[in-house]
């Protein structure tokens, strides 16, 4: 974020829209006009938006198979080391690393720790916590967990200019256009 | 291929929540319920009632922990009764959240979205109930930790993995933390809605912390639906999983009458049949009470009735199963078992479960049963009865008439058994009423996905 940094301190510039719909349409003429940092908000989870606007995938699912990998690697383990090496109990004359009984508990840790690498993982990639960010400056912003959809084009555009950006989202049908402090 | 495609969508269009719905209508119905003032008579009386059982269960677990196990009527030959009966029971209600966050969501299920939330609620609270009866029937559960949990202690001992009951301590504390995680993953985005709409400061100041700082934007939503698609496909195999153990406990024994390889299966759908009854028994008092009927629809009514036959079936033919394995064996001790069951001590309870789990659970074959919902009400109390008079029966009537008659005993449960029971009802009830009141019990982002106003045409014009 060491790009252009203009001297008002703006964050960028909002326009506010009613539906996904407006807002994917609205985000494609964004893009398809050769800006590229913006950020859509909405109170739906939108398929689309991601693809149009960051065209990346999230890489949560590699983290996840290697949380799950760990919990089984700890699990069994945890297990073998626990019952050959540490504390080894003659139970009806079984092998001490008798694995078939170590299933449950190792299937259980992968899940475990797959699970809470997935609901981490996604808090600490989408950055949070984090209370204060630029767009809740904007008033009608609190109406983005409501029903109201939100594109907001960022300062660090390198094609940003303030009141271009404003006429620009007017002509493509923003039912409102705000400035974000920063 | 063809004809399942057409089938979903032709029952995809049926309506899942009332007409006249949009995004504020959805928001406002459900986000007003712990942002007001107003605190239905209802929820004030049942909470208070629901306090005094609280109280009950503190006196219980205080004077076990003092005494110690010997309050209850548990003793030999009958080493197992009220608290795993009990831990089983509750613990199988829990299912029925699991299920549906988890396996109607990879289902695509769009009806679960008006009673994921409350469900899961369930569960947690349920899975909580049922922790506390292994815990305290150990009498010392501050000495029980070194063989419940690998932890390096002083004495160097370490579990013993070779028993289904550590599965057990596994199984169900994983089973705990990943609800509670998937049910908190699935509130942010609508703590954040309850942020924007609080007008106290106090309010705005809790939600806000809670929510995390959400606000919706692509990327967060992107990671957000990846994780949840994620949580779902890791819930489904844990919860099927859970009471697999649960029911491990028994089948790996060598008691006649536990020592069947239906178990499994059978535990699961029982858990999901009673669970189903658990969440019947819930919504239908609170869709009334919050006049949330427009949400909470006849279409989840009906189709949780569909679900509790479905699975009450398979509970049958566990039954039926059961008593065939007994026969076929051609163990002795098997066939007396289920005689014993059937004309016992205790046939009054077999009968009565088979009655109830089998007979009347046919009635819901019947549109007309399914969309009374009084009606259903009563019977999803009855269920649940049903469902612990069956955990009953599998563990005391094995256990009181065993292989050598000369031990053979009555088991009768003492007042602090009673106590104990009626005491996690008391915590299960004030931690629901608590969730109504402060959290929003629908999904109201999953709710706003049915509406039009979320539906995006795919582009034509690809870039």
């Amino acid at each position: 974020m060491h790009t252009n940094q203009p001297s008002n301190a703006l964050f960028g510039v909002m326009a506010e829209f009613d539906s996904a719909q407006d807002l994917v349409d609205a985000a494609r003429k964004t893009v398809a006009h050769g800006f590229t940092k913006m950020e859509g908000y909405s109170p739906v989870p939108i398929e689309e938006l991601n693809d149009i606007i960051h065209k990346k995938r999230t890489m949560l699912p590699a983290l996840v198979l290697g949380g799950g990998l760990t919990g089984m690697a700890t699990g069994f383990a945890l297990q073998w080391w626990a019952s050959v090496i540490a504390f080894p109990l003659n139970v009806g004359g079984r092998p001490q690393a008798s694995w078939p009984t170590f299933i449950v508990p190792s299937y259980e840790l992968t899940i475990l720790f797959a699970s809470l690498t997935a609901a981490i993982g996604m808090i600490v990639l989408n950055g949070l916590p984090q209370p204060y960010h630029p767009v809740f400056n904007v008033e009608r912003f609190s109406l983005a967990t409501s029903d109201k959809f939100f594109l907001v084009l960022e300062s660090s555009d390198p094609k940003f200019e303030p009141q271009a950006a404003n006429e620009f989202f007017r002509s493509i049908g923003a039912k409102g256009v705000y400035d974000v402090e920063q | 291929m063809s004809n399942n495609v057409h089938l979903s969508t032709t029952v995809l269009d049926r309506p899942v929540i009332g007409a006249g719905h949009d995004f504020e209508t959805v928001t406002e119905t459900v986000s007003q319920i712990p942002l007001g003032s107003r605190t239905p008579l209802p929820w004030v009386a049942i909470f208070l009632t629901a306090l005094g059982l609280f109280g009950l269960l503190h006196l219980a677990l205080g004077y076990l922990v003092m005494t110690g196990v010997g309050i209850f009527g548990t003793n030999q030959p009958v080493g197992w009764a009220f608290p795993i009966i009990n831990f089983v029971w509750w613990i199988g209600i829990g299912h029925a959240g699991t299920l549906i966050s988890a396996i109607l969501l990879l289902f695509k299920q769009q009806w679960r979205m008006s009673i994921s939330r409350f469900a899961e609620a369930m569960t947690i609270f349920a899975v909580a109930c049922a922790a506390i009866f292994p815990v305290f029937h150990t009498g010392r559960p501050w000495l029980a930790a070194y063989w419940l949990f690998p932890y390096p202690n002083a004495m160097g001992l370490w579990p013993q993995f070779k028993s289904p009951l550590i599965w057990d301590v596994f199984a169900v504390s994983t089973y705990a933390t990943v609800s509670i995680v998937f049910w908190y993953v699935g509130l942010i985005p609508d703590l954040a809605t309850m942020r924007d709409r609080a007008v106290s400061k106090v309010k705005k100041g809790i939600y806000g912390i809670f929510c995390l700082g959400w606000r919706g934007s692509a990327r967060h939503w992107h990671r957000y639906e990846v994780a949840s698609l994620i949580l779902a496909g890791l819930s489904t195999p844990l919860v099927l999983s859970v009471h697999t153990v649960v029911s491990f406990d028994f089948a790996v024994s060598v008691i006649p009458g536990w020592h069947t390889t239906i178990f499994p299966p059978y535990f699961v759908a029982g858990a999901i049949y009673s669970g189903f009854a658990m969440v019947l028994t819930l919504a239908i008092p609170i869709r009334f009470a919050y006049g949330l009927e427009s949400l909470i629809t006849m279409r989840h009514i009906d189709n949780m009735a569909k679900i509790m036959l479905a699975t009450g079936l398979i509970v049958g033919y566990g039954y039926t199963m059961e008593a065939f394995y007994a026969w076929y064996s051609a163990s002795p001790h098997e066939q007396f078992m289920m005689w014993n069951r059937m004309t016992g001590q205790y046939a009054w309870a077999y009968w009565m479960l088979i009655s109830i789990n089998v007979v009347m659970v046919q009635f819901l074959w019947f549109p007309q049963v399914r969309n009374n919902v009084k009606l259903l009400f009563v019977m999803s109390i009855i269920v649940n009865i049903g469902m612990w008079l069956e955990r009953f029966v599998i563990v005391v009537t094995s256990l009181a008439n065993d292989f050598i008659p000369s031990s053979w005993a009555h088991y009768t449960p003492t007042r602090w058994d009673y106590m104990l029971y009626a005491g996690t009802f008391g915590l299960f009830l004030t931690a629901f009423l608590l969730f109504l009141r402060f959290v929003p019990m629908i999904a109201m982002f999953e709710v706003r996905m049915l509406l039009p106003q979320s539906k995006v045409k795919a582009d034509h014009h690809a870039h």
